[in-house]
């Protein structure tokens, strides 16, 4: 009975919208001076303008207002030359005033566009997700209920309430309607979360932590029927924690929707929660009949009228969008695009960028943070960014080994040293006595003697079995500590039995 | 001693004539006699006010430089929060909480050494012009105590008239200042909206409401207002500018060659035959000391009240929306089991009284979607209308004039079944809380017809507070020497020392 996902898309077309809201990491709060750091003792960081003492008044946060320029600048809108700051009411124990300072009408970014690009089995395909707005808010409070079976406040024993997070700026970022993407909606869904998330990152603007709440996506999902032009009613998701969870998100409420379509029955206008155990989500708010908020102007709040000048300057600092940068750099470094997601995944591409900056060859650099350097942190079990060895440290590795002074072996000692502690490249190499033993009168010494001890092997060799030599290079290694050239020590042995 | 102006008192403490201790400690005594009859305050902190005044007195034995009002003390609206003094603004719903800041107004009042005698009474969230909507009981006009104060801020506007403070701080959101000023015999001014901070004035209409001084005389008046104005970067609509000149030109008094409008529209019909005969005869002396009268007309005034009655409650019943028992204030029904939203629900019942309740209604069903653009809508177009009515007037005058309401001090309870005909006592005032300008109400005598005082209002252009002062100062000359003592000395002598 159940259907599989190809039914749903050879009947339906999906139409998504999404619906992203980003804490901004800023210092103090949207209206008040309290900190915004994650994770303190419940009601530590409120004052009278966050728990809505009466008599108190909120302020704008300069900061803020940058970000949430930058951001519309970054997503290609048109900043307004005037906005305004509404009040949107509602009663809830969890927002102190009862209404939630918002924008309504008059948004501070419009009309912005994000283009994504996802790899399918005919290669990779472009959509463009426009943007209606974005906006600036405040965030709630946080409240936890206690008892009860759902987890909502109706049927709890009892609420806490935890006012930290009211006031913590957000930004809400509403795409327009994404038709047309036909069976990929999932994934460009994802795509589009990610790439807003990696724009975001770029921007310095906010943690964007899925998991934490940083940044929080609803996905707005219906189905019309292939070829019809009428909108299905649409089930908005929220609690959707990770990109894999939105993709998962979409085409679970595609099959949804389709089910319940399929059967005559008809798809109730309402918030959903996913469940990240079981990829399925479950009722939740009826948005049957649409919630009065009352909304007007803000009266304790000046508009916001950026001037033209500023915009322009935060436009000029505007970085160049992280999916365009990463193909520059695919293409400036020639590497394939599995080892491009694998720098990615690693969160390692801007240090290998900067280590590429330093001079350091691409396939060099990649090769010491992905491989060597990601092995030790896990061994120390930390990420790469704690570690104290730096790009330019690696780059003067790197450098070292195509001057001949160290060998990869020897350098991968001296990366050890760097991130023990032991300072800069060039002082691990005199503390630890490392060198290249290049005198290859040293070497011929060294050969002579393990060729004596070894005097089969060595006749092996010199009778043309030359797999063989590998033992003896091994062992004449062992002898200079390491600190030989091995392709050196081949060249020369190799002469010594005569098969040069 | 506790007859003198605020200016007097300063002068008689800084020749040391007297200390703060003693003019505190007089009119805490005088409190002690004559509020049980007049209840114009709601809270006295006896200790509070004492060792204030004690640190002021320390300071000038010190030799140390104070501000012009340093050791006079003052009453404070309970709208106003003051650290660790409880605040009901005049509701039930509030019984009990004691901020833990201070309002901008408070602080700058402290940091000019005046001391605060206590909290005023007022109608409930400043929602009243009569303070009959306290949940704490009326307070009654010294003038004949079963007639109301004027209100919202009645509480203050009676102890200036009881003599038992010099000084007051009042708010205006629709005349809460300037009307009760006016049936009191005593002085009353709304600032400019943004030149006296609101931050910590529990808001009733964030628009218009605007805090400001309540004397006996316009240069008291004057004094307060330089003490307590200025920018306040906690409040977002406060204005980023020098404070208007007001002593200065309390001080000066000079009129001569401006121009004084008189606003057509707010004379005339519906304005007691004793309030127009005060407004007249002040208009001729005005003219005699060198000010040229002339008619101005605002048409669009007469849609100011109907406006007016949907803005403000639209802001306040989002304002209101914070009293909901789940942090401070009075909660009711807090049960086993009870909800959250039945605990809101029951709080507000029972918190809230009959005209706030009225208001958060009529607000709530104004920004109701499908009705904002009507009502909301129509009535921010009206204020521009207002607004620009403001704007040609003032082409023509420097300041505007009308009086301050249209009748004298009505009984208590005689219109409190009729909140339209309540409403209409603030017909005039109101226009210019709608404009965000200035406004000044002084005595200009009393009515032929009951013998109770009338207000005569001056309006000036933003920020242009100064000119109010000047014309205020030269008519209250002009006045006092008419009558050749103060008006005041004219209301009937209450129990206690004169």
């Amino acid at each position: 009975m159940s259907l599989t996902y190809d039914d749903v898309v050879a009947k339906y077309e999906p139409v998504l919208g999404l619906e992203v809201h980003v804490e901004l990491n800023t210092n103090s709060k949207m209206f008040c001076g309290c900190s915004t750091i994650f994770g303190a003792e419940p009601n530590t960081q409120t004052c009278p303008v966050c728990l809505a003492l009466p008599g108190a008044l909120p302020t704008v946060n300069e900061k803020a207002i940058e970000s949430t320029i930058k951001i519309g600048l970054a997503l290609n809108c048109s900043i307004a030359p005037f906005s305004r700051f509404a009040r949107k009411n509602y009663f809830y124990p969890d927002m102190p005033k009862n209404f939630q300072i918002s924008q309504y009408d008059e948004p501070i970014c419009v009309d912005g566009y994000v283009d994504v690009e996802i790899q399918t089995d005919e290669g990779p395909k472009q959509f463009r997700v426009e943007v209606e707005r974005v906006h600036m808010e405040e965030d709630t409070g946080k409240s936890l209920h206690v008892g009860g079976a759902t987890g909502r406040i109706h049927g709890a024993d009892y609420s806490l309430l935890d006012y930290n997070r009211a006031g913590i700026p957000l930004v809400e970022i509403v795409t327009k309607i994404v038709p047309g993407t036909g069976k990929y909606a999932p994934e460009v869904a994802k795509a589009y979360v990610s790439e807003l998330r990696d724009i975001l990152r770029g921007l310095g603007v906010s943690d964007v932590k899925m998991e934490q709440g940083s940044l929080r996506c609803d996905a707005n999902v219906s189905l019309r029927l292939i070829g019809s032009d009428v909108l299905g009613t649409r089930s908005e998701t929220k609690n959707v924690n990770s990109l894999r969870s939105v993709e998962r998100a979409v085409r679970g409420e595609m099959i949804r929707h389709a089910e319940l379509l399929n059967k005559g029955e008809r798809v109730v206008q309402e918030t959903r929660h996913f469940q990240e155990d079981t990829g399925l989500t479950r009722s939740g708010r009826s948005k049957e009949q649409a919630e009065d908020y009352r909304y007007f102007p803000e009266p304790d709040l000046v508009p916001v009228a950026p001037d033209a000048a500023w915009i322009e300057e935060l436009r000029a600092g505007i970085p160049e969008r992280p999916s365009l940068h990463r193909k520059r750099l695919q293409e400036a470094w020639n590497v394939p695009a599995k080892e491009m997601e694998a720098m990615i995944n690693a969160d390692v591409l801007g240090i290998v960028e900067a280590t590429v900056a330093l001079g350091a060859d691409p396939t060099k650099a990649r090769s010491w943070w992905l491989g060597e350097i990601s092995r030790l942190a896990n061994e120390r079990d930390t990420a790469i960014a704690e570690l104290t060895i730096t790009p330019s440290d690696v780059a003067a590795i790197v450098a070292l080994v195509e001057k001949g002074e160290l060998t990869d072996k020897l350098a991968r000692q001296v990366v050890e040293g760097v991130i023990a502690g032991e300072g800069t490249p060039a002082e691990v190499v005199a503390k630890r006595g490392i060198k290249v033993v290049n005198d290859d009168g040293a070497l011929m010494a060294a050969i002579e003697k393990v060729c004596a001890e070894q005097s089969e092997t060595a006749e092996k060799v010199r009778s043309g079995h030359l797999p063989a030599a590998g033992a003896l290079i091994g062992a004449v290694m062992k002898e200079t500590k390491g600190q030989a050239d091995a392709a050196r020590v081949r060249e020369l042995l190799l002469a010594h039995l005569g098969q040069a | 001693m506790i007859r003198l102006s605020a200016a007097e008192m300063a002068a008689k403490l800084s020749a040391g004539e007297t200390t703060s201790v003693a003019l505190t400690q007089a009119h805490l005594d005088r409190i002690a006699s004559v509020d049980a009859d007049v209840h114009a305050f709601l809270y006295v902190d006896i200790e509070g006010a004492l060792a204030q005044a004690a640190a002021i007195d320390a300071k000038r034995a010190k030799g140390e430089k104070l501000s012009p009002l340093a050791g006079v003390p003052l009453a404070l609206k309970d709208v106003m929060a003051q650290k660790g003094i409880p605040t009901t603004c005049g509701s039930k719903i509030l019984e009990g909480w004691r901020p833990p800041y201070d309002s901008t107004v408070v602080s700058n009042l402290k940091k000019n050494d005046i001391v605060i005698l206590g909290k005023t009474n007022m109608d409930e969230f400043a929602m009243g012009s009569s303070t009959e909507n306290s949940a704490y009981g009326p307070t009654h006009n010294p003038w004949d105590l079963t007639r109301i104060p004027g209100g919202s801020g009645g509480g203050s506007s009676a102890a200036l008239a009881a003599f038992e403070a010099p000084l007051a701080i009042g708010t205006d959101t629709g005349g809460s200042i300037r009307q009760p000023a006016a049936v009191t015999g005593t002085v009353g001014v709304k600032p400019t909206y943004g030149g006296v901070s609101r931050f910590g004035l529990v808001a009733f209409s964030s628009s218009l409401d605007q805090a400001g001084p309540c004397a006996r005389t316009v240069l008291d008046a004057a004094l307060l207002h330089e003490a307590i104005a200025g920018h306040d970067p906690k409040d977002s609509t406060s204005i980023n500018a020098p404070v208007p000149q007001v002593v200065a030109a309390a001080k000066s008094g000079d009129v001569k060659g401006m121009k004084i409008g008189v606003v057509k529209e707010l004379n005339g019909d519906g304005y007691q035959a004793g309030v127009r005969a005060r407004f007249e005869e002040s208009l001729e002396l005005l003219a005699k000391t060198g000010a040229e009268i002339v008619e101005v007309s605002a048409p669009n005034f007469e849609y100011a009240l109907a406006a007016y009655y949907l803005i403000a409650p639209s802001e306040c019943s989002s304002n209101l929306a914070r009293f909901d028992a789940m942090r401070y204030g009075l909660r009711v029904g807090d049960v086993d089991g009870a909800s959250a939203e039945s605990v809101m629900n029951l709080t507000r019942e029972v918190g809230f009284g009959k005209e706030v309740k009225r208001r958060i209604i009529l607000g709530t069903y104004a920004l109701s979607s499908g009705y904002y653009d009507a009502y909301y809508g129509s009535a921010q177009k009206v204020r521009t209308l207002i607004t620009q009515d403001f704007t040609n007037a003032f082409t023509k005058a420097d300041v505007l004039v009308s009086p301050t309401c249209p009748t004298t001090a009505f009984k208590i309870g005689e219109k409190a079944n009729d909140p339209l005909a309540m409403y209409l006592n603030d017909i005039a005032t109101i226009p210019v809380n709608m404009a965000g300008i200035g406004g000044m109400s002084l005595p200009s005598g009393l009515a032929d017809e009951d013998g109770l005082p009338v207000g005569f209002q001056i309006m000036s252009p933003v920020m242009k507070d100064e000119r109010m002062y000047s014309v205020g100062a030269a008519l209250e000359a002009a006045l006092l020497s008419k009558w050749g003592a103060p008006l005041l000395d004219k209301a009937p002598i209450m129990g206690g020392a004169k």
